[in-house]
């Protein structure tokens, strides 16, 4: 039975260090650029296709 | 900075888009004609294999594995390329990826329709299947974490995460639910037993829906959602605490399926607290994807892709406001076994996978083929149809499920319970109906876009190699000012899988490790025994026919329940159960103490046409099992493997099993021929009713009673 309580602890102990991380980011301003990466993924730079023959439907 | 030129490969996408549509219409037609058969029991057309215990199994694999799988994909080649800057790491194994997953599919609809299932829900497919599911993942994760490798994109955007997170938990739970052992090339037993079973089930049942039918999902929204609407997600930052917060607590709520049954009850209780605060992460992500839209609404009126987005998020919201209420020890004791969660599932299904499914189609195809879509009217039209049919799905659904369920726990003022099971299976018919009506509504916009999206390819111009261009990415990386300390995970695709498999596998071993150590949550009860071979044979024959689909064998410590079906159900009742039947659905009743309950010419009847025992029922017939012969000669490989799982059958039994098969056999049609019906020993049937005679009857007998082995 006591090994519930091991394992228990042992996950608790992890879970914990996650929520702990997790504040202590957002207390220290880490989340400062959370903004670029959004933005970045509408871009597309778009290239002109050159060696495609637009009308090879096959391939 | 030196700016390299490379090529998307769309090609790959454009197959699995194909692969989409096409399992997306055969699964939908597999649901509605099992849908049918629910008020129409004839459509099942008196065949084995289109009888309604291997079309639920058919219907569901097709929708999860075949149409969203292949969606997932979709999305994840395309996203993938585009997000990272590159093109996928080998067109090879793209390839393999491709066919691989489709011979799975095809494989898996034979097998389930001769018959050859595990009988664990979502995960029905026999040993070589799943052992090719495997080496298919693995050639995709391998696949995706080459292109993460060799990519020209630093940050991973939050899509990719959702991505990892799907393939490093799905691995985990399909070789952890997997684990089984051979009979034969098409016949395995689950190494699990019982509760146990059970437990790893479920916990892989609820997560098939979490890191399949959702996180990829979420990741596809992340993406495709902003393209279609030209705007950047509503908060970046929500959707990082999204996704750590997401994939931390799902893993823990799995016992929830099992509320009130054998489980031991601190299982239970943990998986209803995660499942409650499941809440928090899941609106967190609705949020995010709605208010995306923000300042775009103008744009939902006129677009159809993002209507079909918008509903889909919505629906998403819908089931994870309901999921946690369903979770709940009061609500889980009247919705658990009734249509109420075959609603549930289909306001997921329908509404978050596939018109998030069709959107992205919308989207995708036009785009791939250079072209603009052959018809916007009908894309509206298939969206108002869809729609529809999943509020006629939905309602009636609802509807049917709380009222049988209260009918039900119906008791009389003298104490007696109110109805029989045939009077609550009646009322359920007209719900039936409109059910299907909501299906076949749906299917049709489901027929209608695939019409207008070949009618789209039909005028457009494909392009297999789009070009592209981006600067590679520098070799190290130099810290500009104060970093997000994750950013150093997700530069690091390797850490940032293993973080993610930490974090999953701890939910996973806080409720595993002590159900498989600690003796006292399983209580064993010396009167129960093995199964005879020919009762284990007739239960092979229970699995195979897909029973557990529509009966349940798990009786709830409530007095409706006890009232109607006996004494509830004890862990330790089901030690030899490999695999466990408990079932999820009570279309028929409760089977767990059927045994001994009818004469064993009742149950003769009663297969051969159930009506001509319970007027009005819509249970299909099973003529087959009166003319098959019983495969005598996998007796001996089912008990050796049963003594390899634990099952303490005497030393040398397997060589005493044929004979005591035949004498077992031959007593039961001895016990039919004086009640007027012929059958010979050998038949189906005569191992069907053994098993059912057994069921739950172990523990009546008294401890000295050793008439009975």
């Amino acid at each position: 039975m006591s090994v519930i309580f091991i394992l228990i602890l042992a996950s608790l102990t992890i879970a914990v260090g996650f929520l702990v991380a997790f504040i202590w980011s957002v207390k220290t301003n880490q989340f400062e650029d959370d903004y670029t990466p959004s933005i970045r993924i509408l871009f597309e730079n778009e290239v002109k296709q050159v060696d495609e023959p637009i009308k090879d439907k096959n391939r | 900075m030196e700016l390299q030129k490379f090529q998307y490969d769309n090609k790959i996408v454009k197959w699995f888009a194909y692969a989409t549509m096409l399992w997306g219409i055969v699964g939908m037609v597999a649901g509605l004609l099992a849908a049918i058969q629910l008020f129409l029991p004839a459509a099942n057309l008196d065949l084995p294999y289109t009888s309604f215990g291997r079309v639920r199994p058919v219907h569901t694999n097709a929708v999860i594995f075949a149409f969203v799988g292949n969606g997932i994909f979709m999305g994840v080649y395309y996203s993938l390329q585009r997000l990272l800057k590159a093109r996928m790491f080998s067109d090879m194994l793209s390839k393999i990826h491709f066919w691989g997953w489709q011979l799975i599919i095809v494989l898996a609809a034979i097998s389930l329709l001769l018959g050859k299932t595990t009988g664990k829900e979502y995960a029905e497919l026999e040993w070589p299947i799943d052992i090719l599911i495997t080496l298919v993942w693995v050639v995709f994760g391998w696949n995706m974490f080459g292109t993460i490798l060799k990519r020209r994109e630093r940050h991973l955007y939050v899509a990719i995460w959702f991505y990892i997170g799907t393939f490093v938990t799905v691995a985990m739970l399909h070789i952890v639910n997997s684990i089984e052992i051979p009979v034969s090339f098409w016949k395995s037993y689950s190494w699990y037993a019982g509760v146990q079973d059970a437990l790893v089930q479920w916990w892989y049942g609820h997560n098939a829906v979490a890191f399949f039918l959702t996180t990829p999902y979420l990741g596809l929204m992340y993406y495709f959602l902003p393209k279609a609407a030209n705007r950047p997600v509503y908060s970046y930052r929500l959707s990082v605490i999204h996704f750590w917060s997401l994939i931390f607590i799902y893993i823990w709520a799995g016992p929830h399926h099992l509320l009130y049954t054998a489980v031991p009850d601190w299982a239970q209780s943990l998986g209803v607290v995660f499942s409650v605060m499941l809440i928090a992460p899941s609106w967190g992500g609705m949020i995010n994807g709605l208010l995306t839209l923000r300042g775009a609404w103008d744009k939902v009126r006129e677009d159809a892709v993002l209507k079909f987005l918008v509903v889909a998020v919505t629906a998403y919201g819908m089931a994870t406001f309901e999921g946690p209420m369903l979770s709940l020890k009061s609500v889980s004791a009247i919705s658990h076994y009734t249509d109420w969660i075959v609603a549930h599932v289909h306001v997921g299904a329908l509404g978050w996978n596939g018109f998030m499914t069709f959107g992205i189609l919308y989207w995708l195809i036009p785009k791939l083929f250079r072209t603009e879509l052959y018809s916007k009217r009908m894309a509206n039209w298939h969206f108002w149809i869809g729609t529809l049919g999943i509020v006629l799905y939905a309602i009636p659904m609802y509807w049917s499920g709380i009222m049988q369920s209260l009918m039900w726990k119906d008791f009389t003022p003298e104490g007696q319970l109110k109805w029989q099971f045939m009077d609550t299976v009646n009322v359920m018919i007209p719900f039936y109906i409109t059910r299907a009506i909501g299906g076949a509504l749906f299917l049709t916009g489901a027929i209608m876009m695939v019409y207008n999206l070949i009618k789209t390819i039909k005028i457009g111009n494909f392009l297999a190699n789009e070009d592209a261009e981006a600067p590679a990415l520098e070799k190290t990386f130099a810290k500009h000012g104060k970093e997000h300390w994750h950013r150093i995970i997700e530069r690091k695709p390797v850490q940032m899988m293993i973080v993610s498999l930490v974090v999953v596998m701890i939910g996973g071993i806080i409720e595993f490790v002590p159900t498989f150590l600690v003796k006292s949550n399983i209580p064993t009860i010396a009167q129960v025994k093995p199964y005879t071979p020919l009762e284990l044979q007739g239960r092979d024959i229970y699995i195979r026919e897909g029973c557990y689909t529509c009966h349940s064998q798990m009786i709830r410590p409530f007095r409706s329940e006890t009232s109607r079906y006996g004494e509830y159900s004890k862990a330790g009742e089901f030690v030899y159960d490999h695999p466990f039947q408990w079932g999820s659905k009570r279309t028929g009743p409760d089977l767990a103490r059927i045994g001994g309950k009818y004469p064993d010419s009742w149950h003769y009847s009663h297969m051969l046409d159930p009506t001509s025992m319970s007027p009005g029922s819509i249970m299909p017939a099973y003529p087959w099992l009166f003319d098959d012969q019983v495969d005598v000669s996998s007796t001996v490989a089912k008990i050796k493997a049963m003594k390899r799982l634990g099952v303490p059958y005497p030393e040398g039994y397997e060589k005493i099993a044929a004979s005591e098969m035949e004498k077992q056999a031959k007593g039961i049609a001895a016990n039919l021929e004086k009640d007027g019906m012929k059958t010979k020993s050998d038949r189906e049937i005569v191992a069907l009713i053994a098993y059912l005679q057994r069921m739950g009857t172990d523990i009546k007998k008294t401890a000295t009673d050793t008439t009975k082995k």
